[in-house]
């Protein structure tokens, strides 16, 4: 979900660069999720040392339609081109769980699929574009206790862009982008967009 | 999408479709779990008004409303005010007092949904009215032949039976013109509306000249309730005539399905060994019911009020 602020304007003191050039272009969006997967490799080997599978067997990787579901399976992919482990990958909708349907309206459905083997006693990772207020993480979290009980829950993101109004913080940060809440981070992935990068455009100059 | 759903002709083909991909998606992210619930619809209230008998559609309305965690009251005609009196707009203006954000009505008066929509606040779903149209059927017949053969477009759908008395079969012609299937209706001269020349659809008195062609065969139930003239010489004669046994369902091509809206008169209209064949989409139909009607209610109910 590419959260865009649409409160009035604050007035933001020292305010980043908005400019239209890139944050992060294609190849910095590779480095950042070559990062991201070798950190959960890791973080899976210490939970488990001297597993054979490196603990990898344990993780499923769920994303947050609709951009956080093919940096899902990115990070899946380089997570088993790092490691010679498949992991599972799965989407989990959040549409029917958000608490802002009614200021915003109905909108269309996206695919919630699991892996057949279930999240039971596994460690989930959400994964998602942008941090923002933290209330898709929070639908997400909601929408997780429907489906199934797994041993912990964390968070991986591309860009984490400040401004929480919930206690929910990301365990994975693929970049953290300091803006006003006037501004709006655009998420492009070539999979939804054609192209790849990170943009942060609006705002108090 | 507009507020109420009254006939199918509410819906136009981006709002029909959807409304059938939104119930494949709750009915993908439902699938398997353990808790069939889901949060969307918390403290709305949807009320089934109910002054005609059903069995499949309001328990199919009800279960979707409290699947979206709505609250739900369900009124029936029987042993309420209505037998003191009451009228349709003064129970409605009464359920909305107590806080109705939607009211599911089913009623033996042919556009009475649509009277309704003009008193009350809060969206109507048409259940049924009459001879009128039952939107809410011909949705998911429209999402049980999607499921089936994948598509809609180009879909030959013949239906059978009692068209005159059937609102099931006037939302079906509308809905399944509209997300561009080819309708075939087949029914005694006697059974067709006297309107039906300027419908969007083939009609013709034989059933085996049709059925080699047919994608989709759609018996209607003849309705003995509303059957108060002679319409065909006998049970028995309609049935050889119009009736699906199994030897006009072997001349069907091979990938063709058999529906029923149900409830079934089995050995009048569809012969039981029909209706059990691998062929009928009978109890799809009534599980497709479901997430239909979710799909409904989330879209007129999930947003901003108005």
């Amino acid at each position: 979900m590419t959260e865009s602020s649409e409160l009035p304007a604050p007035p933001a003191s020292a305010s980043p660069e908005p400019s239209a050039a890139p944050l992060l272009t294609a190849d910095d969006v590779a480095r950042v999720v070559d990062r991201v997967a070798h950190q959960l490799i890791e973080r899976a080997a210490s939970a488990a040392p001297g597993a054979v599978d490196g603990g990898l067997a344990d993780l499923v990787l769920i994303g947050i339609p609709t951009r956080g579901a093919p940096l899902a399976r990115r990070l899946a992919a380089r997570i088993e081109a790092f490691s010679g482990t498949p992991v599972d990958v799965g989407t989990v909708d959040i549409t029917l769980y958000r608490d802002d349907l009614r200021l915003r309206g109905v909108r269309a459905l996206e695919d919630t699929r699991l892996p057949g083997s279930g999240i039971d006693g596994r460690l989930v990772v959400l994964v998602d574009d942008v941090l923002f207020s933290g209330r898709s993480v929070r639908a997400a979290l909601d929408a997780l206790r429907d489906l199934g009980r797994p041993r912990a829950v964390q968070l991986a993101v591309l860009v984490d862009r400040g401004h929480r109004e919930l206690p929910i913080r990301a365990d994975y940060v693929g970049k953290n982008v300091p803006t006003a809440r006037t501004q709006q981070v655009k998420v492009k992935l070539a999979e939804v967009d054609g192209e790849d990068s990170v943009t942060v455009v609006g705002g108090d100059r | 999408m507009k507020r109420h759903l009254l006939e199918a002709g509410d819906l136009d083909r981006a709002d029909a479709t959807l409304v059938l991909d939104t119930a494949a998606q709750i009915e993908q992210a439902l699938a398997g779990r353990e808790v069939k619930k889901l949060p969307t619809l918390r403290g709305r209230t949807v009320v089934n008004l109910f002054y005609e008998d059903s069995t499949r559609t309001r328990i199919s309305f009800e279960l979707a409303a409290k699947r979206l965690s709505a609250d739900v009251i369900n009124f029936s005609a029987k042993g309420s005010s209505v037998s003191k009196g009451e009228s349709l707009k003064d129970t409605a203006l009464t359920l909305e007092a107590m806080g109705s954000d939607a009211i599911v009505v089913r009623h033996p008066a042919s556009g009475a949904p649509h009277r309704l929509a003009n008193w009350v606040k809060g969206s109507v779903v048409n259940a049924g009215d009459g001879t009128h149209e039952h939107p809410t059927q011909a949705l998911l017949d429209a999402y049980t032949i999607r499921q089936r053969l994948g598509r809609l477009d180009g879909v030959r759908v013949v239906i059978v039976g009692d068209v005159l008395h059937s609102r099931v079969a006037r939302s079906n012609v509308w809905l399944l013109h509209t997300l561009g299937a080819e309708v075939t209706l087949v029914a005694p001269p006697t059974l067709l509306p006297v309107g039906v020349g300027s419908w969007p659809v083939d009609v013709s008195y034989d059933l085996d000249a049709v059925l080699p062609k047919a994608d989709v065969v759609m018996m209607l139930r003849v309705q003995a309730e509303r059957m108060n003239a002679s319409f065909f010489p006998s049970a028995r004669e309609y049935s050889r005539r119009y009736g699906l046994d199994g030897r006009r369902m072997a001349v069907l091509p091979d990938d063709a399905i058999v529906m029923h809206p149900g409830p079934m008169n089995r050995g009048m209209e569809i012969a039981a060994e029909v209706a059990d064949s691998v062929r009928s989409t009978i109890v799809d139909q009534v599980g497709n019911g479901v997430s239909v009607r979710m799909a409904v209610l989330y879209l007129l109910l999930g947003g901003a009020p108005e």
